[in-house]
C-alpha cells in the first residue's frame, strides 16, 4: 500500500515535471512575430495590386517598407489590418489569425488617407479609440499621448477645425493610445512640416526602445534609412528586395586613384573586389563579410608593387541609391 | 460593447451635425401650421352650410393622415440621408479606416449604426407624432381609435426604409443610398395609391401593382396600417369602403403581414451586415 502511493507520488511528480518542462519550453520559445504574412495576393478588377507578397516583423523590430508609387504597400498594409481582403494568402498578427478582430487588440494604425469624426473634439477621438480597443486607459495617459504629438493645448477643440498636419498628429496620437505592442504607420509624415518629421522620427525610436514593434510606410527614404532595422522593398506588387539595412546597404566600395598601374597590380585590385575604373580612378567592391582589413591589406600589396597611390575613398551607398537601382534593375536583388 | 459605442456615436453625430435642430424646427413649423389649419375647421362655412362637429371630426381624421404623412415623409427622408453617409461615407472620406482597424466585428458596427438610427428616426416620429396628436386633440377634439399602434406602425416604417438605406450604403455611394431609398419609398407609396384605384375600378391587374409593392418594400403597407388606426373609423363608411381616397386605409394590417415586415427588416440587415462584411475599405 506505501509502496503503491509512493509509486503514484512519484508519477505524479514525473508529470508536474514533464509540464514543468513543457512550460519551461515554451516559455523558452520566442514570441510569435508582431506581423507574419504569407502569399498575400490582390486583384482590383484585371489589375493585380499585391502578388505573392510574404514578411515578418519580429517584436520590437522596426520595418520599412518601400517601394514608388502603385507599388502595393498601402493593400498590404490594408490586407494585414483586416481592411481590404486577401485574394489569397494568410495573416498572422502578435500570433492571432486576422480573421480574429481580437488579433487586432494591440494593434495602432495611422493610415494613409487619415480622416476623424470632425464634430468630436480631440479628446473624444481619443476615447472613442480606447473604448473600441476595450483598453483601460486614464485621462491622464490620453492627455499625455495629445501631449505627445504635439496637440495638449487643442485636446477640447473639434477635429473640424484642425488643419491636415493637426489631423495627421491626432491620428498618429490614435495609434498610439491604446498602448500597442505593434504601431502601423502609412506615410506618418505626408502632411507635417520638418519639425513634426523630427518629431515622428524620434517617436518611431521610443516605440522601438520600448520594444514596441513598427511598420513604416513611408516616401521619405532619410528617414526609413534612421530609423528601419530591416527595409522591404515593393516594387509592381512584388517583394523586390528584404533585408537588413547592413545587407541592403552592405555592399560597400573604396574608391582608388592610383598611378603607374601594371597588369600584376590590376590583377591584386581584382582579387580584393569586383572593379570599375574611369580614367586613373578605381572602383572597388567590397565583399559583405569585409572585417575591415581589406582596405589596408590592398594599398599595402599595392604599393608593395610599385604603384603610386594618391588618393583612398571610402564610399558608402545610401538607401536611395540601392532603392532606385533595384527598381531600375541595375542590380540583382539580394 | 462595440454596438453600443457605435450607436451612441451615431446619435452624437446626429446631434452634432444638427440634424435634430433642423428637424425639430421643422416639425415646429408643421405642428403650428396644422394647429392653425385646425382651429379654422371647427365653424366652417362650406357651400352645404356650417360644418357639424361629425363633419369637422371627419374631417380632421383625414387632414390629420395628410399631415401624418408629411411627418413619416420627413422623418423617411431625414433618416434615409442620416443612413445613407453612414457607411458609404464614411469608406470614402477614409474614417472607417482608423475605426475599422479596431478588434471590433463589423457586424457590430453595422448594429450599431442602425440601433443609432432606430433610436433616433423611432424617437423622432414618436415624438412629432404625438405632438401632433395633441394639436388635433387640442384644435378640434378628434383623438385617433388606436394611437400608439398608429405611432408604432410609423416607426416600424421608418425602420424599414433606413434599414433599406444602410443596406444601399454598404453597397453605393453615399449620394446614391439616400436617393434611391427616398425614391424607393416614393414610389411604393404611389404604387399602393395605383392599387387602391385599380381596386376602386375592379381591376385586379391595377390593384396587384399596390400589393406586389407593398411586399417588396413595407414601407406603404405599414403606412397604411397606421392610417388605419389614426382615422376615425366612421370615415370610411360615409367615404365608401372602395373609394381609393389615399388618405384613408380600410383596413387594419394584418399580423402576418407585420410579421413579413419584421423578417424583411431582418433580412435586410443581414445582407447589410454580409456585404459590409466583405468590403474592402
Amino acid at each position: 500500500m506505501v509502496s503503491a502511493d509512493a509509486a503514484s507520488v512519484r508519477d505524479m511528480t514525473a508529470e508536474t515535471a514533464a509540464a514543468a518542462t513543457a512550460a519551461d519550453a515554451l516559455a523558452g520559445l520566442p514570441p510569435s512575430p508582431a506581423v507574419w504574412c504569407s502569399g498575400l495576393h490582390k486583384r482590383y478588377g484585371r489589375q493585380t495590386a499585391v502578388d505573392d507578397v510574404s514578411f515578418a516583423v519580429a517584436r520590437g523590430e522596426v520595418l520599412g517598407l518601400l517601394g514608388p508609387n502603385g507599388a502595393g504597400k498601402t493593400s498590404v498594409i490594408k490586407m494585414l489590418l483586416g481592411l481590404v481582403r486577401p485574394d489569397a494568402g494568410e495573416v498572422l498578427l502578435l500570433g492571432r489569425r486576422s480573421a480574429d478582430p481580437q488579433s487586432r487588440s494591440a494593434v495602432g494604425y495611422l493610415p494613409e488617407l487619415f480622416r476623424y469624426q470632425p464634430w468630436l473634439t480631440a479628446a473624444e477621438v481619443l476615447a472613442l479609440h480606447v473604448r473600441l480597443s476595450r483598453v483601460e486607459v486614464s485621462d491622464q495617459e490620453r492627455r499625455e499621448c495629445l501631449a505627445l504629438v504635439g496637440l495638449a493645448d487643442r485636446r477640447n477643440d473639434r477635429v473640424g477645425g484642425f488643419s491636415k498636419g493637426m489631423q495627421q498628429r491626432l491620428g498618429l496620437a490614435v495609434a498610439l493610445v491604446a498602448r500597442p505592442e505593434l504601431v502601423v504607420l502609412d506615410e506618418p509624415t505626408s502632411a507635417l512640416d520638418p519639425l513634426g518629421r523630427v518629431d515622428v522620427r524620434d517617436l518611431v525610436l521610443s516605440l522601438k526602445s520600448r520594444g514596441v514593434a513598427v511598420l513604416l510606410n513611408s516616401h521619405l527614404i532619410g528617414e526609413v534609412e534612421r530609423v528601419c532595422d530591416r527595409v522591404v522593398i515593393l516594387d509592381k506588387g512584388r517583394v523586390a528586395a528584404s533585408g537588413t539595412l547592413a545587407e541592403l546597404l552592405g555592399q560597400r566600395e573604396v574608391r582608388l586613384r592610383l598611378g603607374g598601374l601594371d597588369g600584376r597590380a590590376e590583377a591584386r585590385l581584382r582579387a580584393a573586389g569586383s572593379l570599375t575604373r574611369s580614367s586613373d580612378w578605381f572602383t572597388v567592391a567590397l565583399p559583405a563579410d569585409d572585417d575591415g582589413v581589406t582596405v589596408p591589406d590592398l594599398v599595402h600589396d599595392l604599393v608593395g608593387l610599385g604603384v603610386r597611390v594618391h588618393a583612398v575613398e571610402p564610399v558608402r551607398i545610401s538607401l536611395e541609391e540601392r532603392l532606385l537601382g533595384i527598381l531600375r534593375h541595375e542590380e540583382s536583388a539580394p | 460593447m462595440t454596438a453600443l459605442t457605435v450607436a451612441g456615436l451615431t446619435l452624437r453625430e446626429a446631434s452634432r451635425r444638427r440634424v435634430v435642430w433642423a428637424l425639430l424646427a421643422l416639425t415646429v413649423v408643421l405642428l403650428a401650421l396644422s394647429g392653425w389649419g385646425f382651429t379654422k375647421l371647427v365653424g366652417l362655412d362650406t357651400d352645404l352650410g356650417t360644418m357639424t362637429s361629425g363633419e369637422a371630426r371627419l374631417v380632421a381624421s383625414l387632414m390629420l393622415n395628410l399631415i401624418m404623412f408629411g411627418m413619416s415623409l420627413i422623418a423617411a427622408i431625414g433618416t434615409a440621408f442620416l443612413a445613407g453617409p453612414t457607411l458609404a461615407g464614411e469608406v470614402e472620406s477614409g474614417q472607417a479606416l482608423a475605426l475599422l482597424a479596431r478588434p471590433v466585428r463589423r457586424s457590430s458596427v453595422v448594429l450599431g449604426k442602425w440601433l443609432g438610427l432606430v433610436t433616433f428616426g423611432c424617437g423622432y416620429v414618436v415624438m412629432a407624432g404625438l405632438a401632433q396628436l395633441l394639436v388635433v386633440r387640442v384644435a378640434v377634439g378628434y383623438w385617433p381609435p388606436a394611437p400608439a399602434s398608429g405611432l408604432a406602425l410609423l416607426a416600424g416604417e421608418t425602420i424599414v426604409l433606413l434599414t433599406l438605406a444602410l443596406l444601399l450604403s454598404s453597397v453605393v455611394s453615399p449620394m446614391a443610398s439616400g436617393i434611391v431609398a427616398v425614391g424607393l419609398f416614393g414610389a411604393t407609396w404611389v404604387a399602393g395609391v395605383v392599387g387602391g384605384i385599380g381596386g376602386s375600378l375592379g381591376n385586379e391587374g391595377v390593384e396587384r401593382v399596390g400589393t406586389v409593392s407593398r411586399i417588396l418594400l413595407p414601407t406603404d403597407g405599414l403606412w397604411r396600417g397606421a392610417m388605419n388606426a389614426f382615422q376615425d373609423p366612421s370615415a370610411l363608411v360615409q367615404m365608401g369602403p372602395r373609394g381609393g381616397f389615399p388618405f384613408l386605409s380600410e383596413a387594419a394590417l394584418a399580423p402576418a403581414y407585420l410579421a413579413w415586415a419584421v423578417a424583411w427588416v431582418a433580412v435586410v440587415w443581414g445582407l447589410t451586415a454580409l456585404s459590409f462584411q466583405r468590403r474592402d475599405v
